[in-house]
């Protein structure tokens, strides 16, 4: 267990993913400005936010508690745990042993969870709101994550990781089961939900009543509101990841070879690329769901992951 | 070591009870508590040791005691491996909530006879721990309605709070109810024995009943224990009588008390029975996720904290169950290694939900004891107020929550594990139902997040909603010492939960069908599923946190250079910020409610008062929401209903008048002649 | 589909800054601004054309500025309108709840004098009398592209926010 230098590989995985995640967000803000007809801001921005944020100093509200100040150490900690189990590069790694999808799921939970009290902590409407909506939220989509897991997890024969990843190499046409398929629209759908994008949360809106996410961090800022921030984009990235290397995983490296790490630093760009690009386009082409609405998105979620197990079932 | 070396230990912990029931021959009321709280932690500890090293592979204990109620068969003690996982429990739990209830009683003394309260805790501790260590039904049935009354008196301890006493009515009816369903389950099992009907007796007997009979048997006991447990529908005594209760005799009742049901089912169905036929797990998994799904609901809908407790008792027995069901259902479908795991999981949730229960029912009632406050509405605060409760009540809720790295998601990700085999099973009808079963499993799993953000949120964050909450004062250091243990214990289950599951593995091996030590769990701190290769690490996924949390702070003090400074809450530049501008429980609630409305059903009220004389300048808006429960409303109230009419008419016979009541003494006579000249 | 061909027929509109305004942009290229924008009682006027700022046509984010909806997230505070009494408290909170380092930009004549509004019964005072302005932009109101330069002079009086 102690293989150094797989552990340092993994340690530079999650430090990839650290680096790579403003520049996703980047790129889907870059591709929304250039669907709006304007120039946009480089994609590089979000790395300006952040060097701007750990800078400035902070103000606190006092009505706040220790839960205020500690949250966003557990979000990002819990962010950057998740990195480390989800394969960005190479599929078997030290970690992979405990690389548990459910483990993954409810590790973003307890950040959700964590965020959500920070909201509660300051007194304010607007956080408690947000915080109501985003546990709202967080408990519908459950179910629809879990079945989504259960039909991997079904073709795979376990919910780990690295197994699933494997399975699916083994077998390429199982890609374009229709379980398959359904299965990753069911996971595309609960991204947009958890990471709080468009139809469910607009992450650019200034309206309150409209917030989700954005209402729980009002109070944050500075060096903390940098890390809510740069946890959040993390978490968009782990998504994609969990989207990308296991509904798609050729390119993933099987070997700490130099070779195989950049081809699957390259084909992870391009994974990445085009889940940015699909974000873009469906962030501008719908609009954002009133909120009791959005349980309705999520039952065809559930439904899907549903008849995504099933399929897979009758195939069998 | 020798089996007989055990049994002192047996007699320790029934002596240490015994000297906590002495109390009620205690001066004062002061001394009467110490003697409690020190014979309860001196019982407890040497039954949590009998435990520990019967788990271990020690040996049993057997005790039979044929001279004591020699009419009726005797007494007879055997304390096995399943029943000793029980017994840890037990002991476990009490030793920390004794040591509490040393502290929170210290007001009940002008009130309440310490000494009668004594009596009854000792009574408590002793008959639970006979229950899971009974080795007849005539043991096993005293044992159980002691059980039943010595809890009865502990509810209503309050008897000046009519709440108290309605809980304790509604408790006793519903413990007797599922009582005559026990007797009735017994008596199918072992009709046609002499005796006093010991388990081994029973158990050779019940290959030899008919299946018509083993299922009226299993139904039955499915009643009894499963009211005692608090199975939806007939879990309506729970959010009555363990809010009225002192907070640490309903931790012990939710913590401890619930848990025998699941004992005596498992006892009953598993050990006794062996197993039946795969609809009885297709019956348990369904109660247990509706149970699971009704309580978190009305838990999430709730502004009492320890009725919101209750209701989450509800789920987590629910969950339990679920766990259960599949396990029967793997069984009957003759795969013992996934009837092993999924038995092993819900051992595991009994294990791990009397430590986060424990702790939260004692956080809430330190709370109750700072503010005299049971409503989340008018609570908050209390964070910086009393900050030992809140540490703990926050470390219950994470863990009640199934976040990681805490006992509860370790628990909950083995009840998933289990279900596994289930779904990749080739028969299509347990596929679909294991399926839902996940499906539910995860919803349950996100509301009780949702509901215990609620829950510690608005309790103890923001500011005070009241001036008892602005009031409010921390512990005394036996409280504080008794939610301190119990906390520190989630962390601690889940570290070790290897061990512990070798331990509960152990237990089940052999029962009822099970493959002897089936389990195959790696010692170590990678929990490994003997089936699939999934494979989890709570000590893994516990240190990469602390040292991804700590790493990420000491990188931030490095790199920001600003400082800090205190200012208002933002709240768009208003002057002035009071607590009626925070969010409420209720507000907090309300999505959820809406998108759940047709289960829940509740009625709204709007009344609009306008000044006379002109509609369109308001007076006063009145608007009032109430839930009623639909099993309430649709079983129990009807049913109360019917019995008071019933009696009602049967009460017309209480005329009063004497010519009326010798006229019936004659005509019973008669027909008592009739009968035996008949014969 | 009709929305995605629309998009591509209109394309780029964005237009380029002349002069000094786009040496100075390009100088602060990359740089990341967080606008708060308060109405301290104006006629909406200016805050149209401060929309305007963040429409394809002018679009404030290519040089890496953006509105914010909370003074927390905020470095600059884009103030308009003569400060009435209702808003003069509101204000002083607002600029209190903004972190250091910090800058304050007033937009129009009414924020510079209080315009029109000077003397009348409901003004206060003008911006700078209730918190410390760094720049002015005249004008009622003022074209987009001036109330850009007036950000960029703000921003070139301490340099780098943040720093």
């Amino acid at each position: 267990m102690f293989d150094v230098a797989g552990i340092a590989v993994e340690i530079g995985q999650a430090l990839l993913s650290l680096a790579l995640a403003p520049a996703l967000v980047g790129f889907i803000r870059w591709l929304k400005a250039r669907m709006q007809n304007r120039r946009g801001a480089p994609i590089w921005q979000p790395y300006a936010e952040l060097r701007k944020l750990f800078r400035k100093d902070m103000v606190v509200s006092r009505q706040a508690s220790w839960v205020f100040h500690l949250a966003p150490f557990v979000i990002f900690g819990s962010t950057i745990v998740v990195s480390l189990l989800v394969p960005v590069l190479v599929t078997p790694l030290p970690f992979n042993a405990v690389a548990d999808l459910f483990a993954v799921v409810y590790l973003l939970l307890l950040g959700t969870a964590f965020l959500a009290l920070a909201g509660l902590d300051t007194g304010s409407a607007f956080g408690g709101m947000g915080s109501s909506r985003e546990m709202t939220i967080a408990a519908i989509s459950e179910p629809a994550i879990a079945l989504a897991i259960l039909s991997l997890a079904l073709a795979a024969g376990s919910t780990n990781l690295g197994e699933i990843a494997a399975r699916t190499i083994a077998r390429p046409s199982s890609a374009l089961s229709p379980g398959h398929v359904m299965a990753f629209v069911a996971l595309f759908i609960v991204m947009l939900a958890e990471t709080g994008r468009l139809p469910v949360d607009n992450p650019a809106t200034h309206l309150e009543l409209t917030m989700i996410h954005e209402a729980m961090i009002l109070e944050y800022s500075g060096p903390y509101l940098a890390l809510v921030e740069w946890a959040s984009w993390l978490k968009l990235f782990v998504f994609a990841m969990l989207a990308g290397n296991l509904f798609v995983p050729w390119g993933l490296a099987t070997s700490l070879a130099p070779a195989a790490l950049a081809v699957a630093f390259a084909t992870t760009l391009v994974k990445l690329v085009v889940i940015a690009a699909g974000v873009a386009v469906l962030e501008t082409r719908v609009a954002k769901l009133r909120l009791f609405r959005v349980p309705e998105l999520l039952a065809v979620s559930f439904v899907l992951g549903l008849l995504a197990v099933a399929s897979s079932f009758s195939l069998r | 070591m020798n089996p007989t070396a055990l049994e002192p230990l047996f007699w320790a912990m029934c002596g240490g009870f015994a000297i906590a029931a002495s109390g009620a021959l205690a001066p004062a009321p002061r001394v009467a508590r110490a003697v409690t709280a020190i014979g309860s932690v001196a019982g407890a500890a040497a039954g949590l040791w009998l435990a520990c090293l019967v788990l271990a592979g020690a040996g049993t204990v057997s005790i039979a005691m044929p001279s004591v109620l020699a009419a009726a068969g005797g007494l007879s003690f055997h304390l096995d491996r399943l029943g000793a996982v029980f017994l840890a429990v037990i002991g476990g739990v009490t030793i920390p909530v004794a040591i509490y209830g040393f502290g929170y009683t210290g007001g009940y003394g002008r009130r309440y006879s310490m000494r009668w309260m004594s009596l009854q805790t000792g009574a408590f501790l002793l008959s639970m721990s006979l229950v899971v260590s009974a080795a007849n039904v005539l043991t096993f049935l005293l044992a159980w309605e002691l059980m039943a009354v010595a809890s009865w008196l502990l509810v209503i301890t309050e008897h000046d709070r009519p709440d108290a006493v309605r809980g304790g009515l509604w408790y006793l009816a519903m413990t007797h109810m599922g009582l005559l369903a026990l007797l009735a389950a017994f008596f199918l099992l072992g009709g046609d024995q002499a005796g006093a009907w010991p388990f081994d007796a029973l158990r050779d007997g019940a290959a030899r009943l008919s299946p018509g009979t083993r299922n009226a048997i299993f139904l039955l006991a499915l009643l009894g224990f499963g009211s005692k447990a608090g199975l939806v529908p007939v879990h309506v005594w729970l959010p009555r009588a363990h809010p009225a209760a002192p907070s640490h005799v309903s931790a012990l009742m939710s913590a401890v008390m619930v848990k025998l049901g699941i004992y005596g089912l498992l006892r009953v169905a598993l050990d006794l029975l062996g197993g039946g036929p795969a609809w009885w797990g297709v019956l348990l998994v369904a109660a247990g996720a509706v149970t699971a799904l009704t309580g978190v609901l009305y838990a999430l809908v709730d502004d009492d904290l320890k009725r919101l407790l209750a209701y989450s008792t509800v789920e987590n027995v629910g969950l339990i169950v679920l766990g259960t069901g599949a396990g029967f259902l793997f069984l009957s479908l003759a795969q013992p290694t996934a009837a092993a795991l999924a038995f092993a999981a819900a051992l595991l949730h009994v294990v791990n939900h009397a430590a986060f229960k424990g702790v939260l029912f004692l956080g809430a009632g330190a709370v109750l004891h700072a503010t005299g406050e049971r409503d989340i509405n008018r609570l908050g605060g209390l964070v910086k107020r009393t900050p030992w409760t809140a540490a703990t009540f926050l470390v219950g809720a994470l863990s009640i929550a199934a976040l990681p790295p805490f006992n509860g998601f370790v628990s909950e990700w083995l009840l998933f594990q289990s279900f596994l085999p289930g779904v990749a099973s080739s028969r299509a009808s347990v596929a679909v139902l294991l399926t839902l079963g996940v499906g539910a499993l995860a919803l349950t799993g996100g509301l009780a997040a949702a509901t215990f953000v609620k829950a510690f949120g608005i309790s103890f964050l923001a500011m005070p909603r009241s001036p008892e909450a602005a009031n409010a004062h921390e512990a005394g250091w036996a409280m504080r010492a008794g939610m301190v243990m119990l906390a520190l214990a989630c962390p601690a289950l889940a570290i070790l939960t290897v061990p512990v599951l070798s331990a509960i593995g152990g237990a089940l091996g052999g029962v009822g069908g099970l493959p002897a030590s089936s389990t195959t769990f790696s010692l170590g701190v990678i929990l490994e599923t003997p089936h699939g290769l999934a494979r989890m690490s709570p000590v893994a996924i516990m240190a990469v946190l602390a040292a991804a949390g700590t790493g990420v702070w000491l990188a931030m003090r490095l790199v920001s250079r600003g400082s800090r400074r205190i200012d208002d809450t933002w709240g768009c530049g208003r002057i002035g910020q009071t607590s009626r501008m925070e969010y409420t429980s209720t507000a907090f609630a309300e999505p959820l409610r809406r998108i759940f409305g047709e289960l829940y059903r509740p009625t709204d009220d709007l009344t609009v008062t306008e000044q006379p004389g002109s509609p369109y300048h308001i007076q006063a808006i009145s608007y009032r929401t109430e839930l009623h429960p639909w099993f309430e409303r649709g079983i129990y109230d009807p049913l109360v209903r019917a019995t008071q009419a019933a009696a009602s008419r049967v009460r017309a016979l209480q005329s009063g008048s004497v010519n009326a009541y010798l006229a019936y003494i004659v005509l019973v006579l008669v027909v008592l002649l009739g009968m035996v000249i008949g014969f | 589909m009709k929305l995605f061909t629309k998009i591509l027929q209109i394309g780029l509109v964005t237009e380029d800054l002349a002069g000094e305004v786009r040496r100075q942009a390009d100088r602060r290229f990359g740089r990341a601004v967080a606008i708060r924008q308060v109405d301290a009682g104006s006629c909406n006027g200016c805050e149209i054309e401060i929309s305007g700022l963040s429409s394809p046509v002018y679009d404030l984010e290519r040089f890496g500025l953006h509105f914010v909806a909370s003074p927390r997230h905020a470095d600059l505070l884009l103030v308009t309108g003569p400060v009435t009494l209702n808003m003069r408290t509101p204000l002083r909170k607002t600029w209190e709840a903004t972190p250091d380092p910090k800058l304050v930009v007033a937009i129009g004549d009414c924020a510079h004098d209080c315009g029109v509004f000077a003397g009348s019964y409901a003004v206060a005072g003008r911006v700078q009398d209730v918190i410390p302005v760094d720049a002015v932009v005249t004008g009622c109101p003022p074209a987009p592209a001036d109330i850009l330069r007036g950000i960029l002079a703000a921003l070139g009086r301490i340099g780098e926010p943040g720093r």
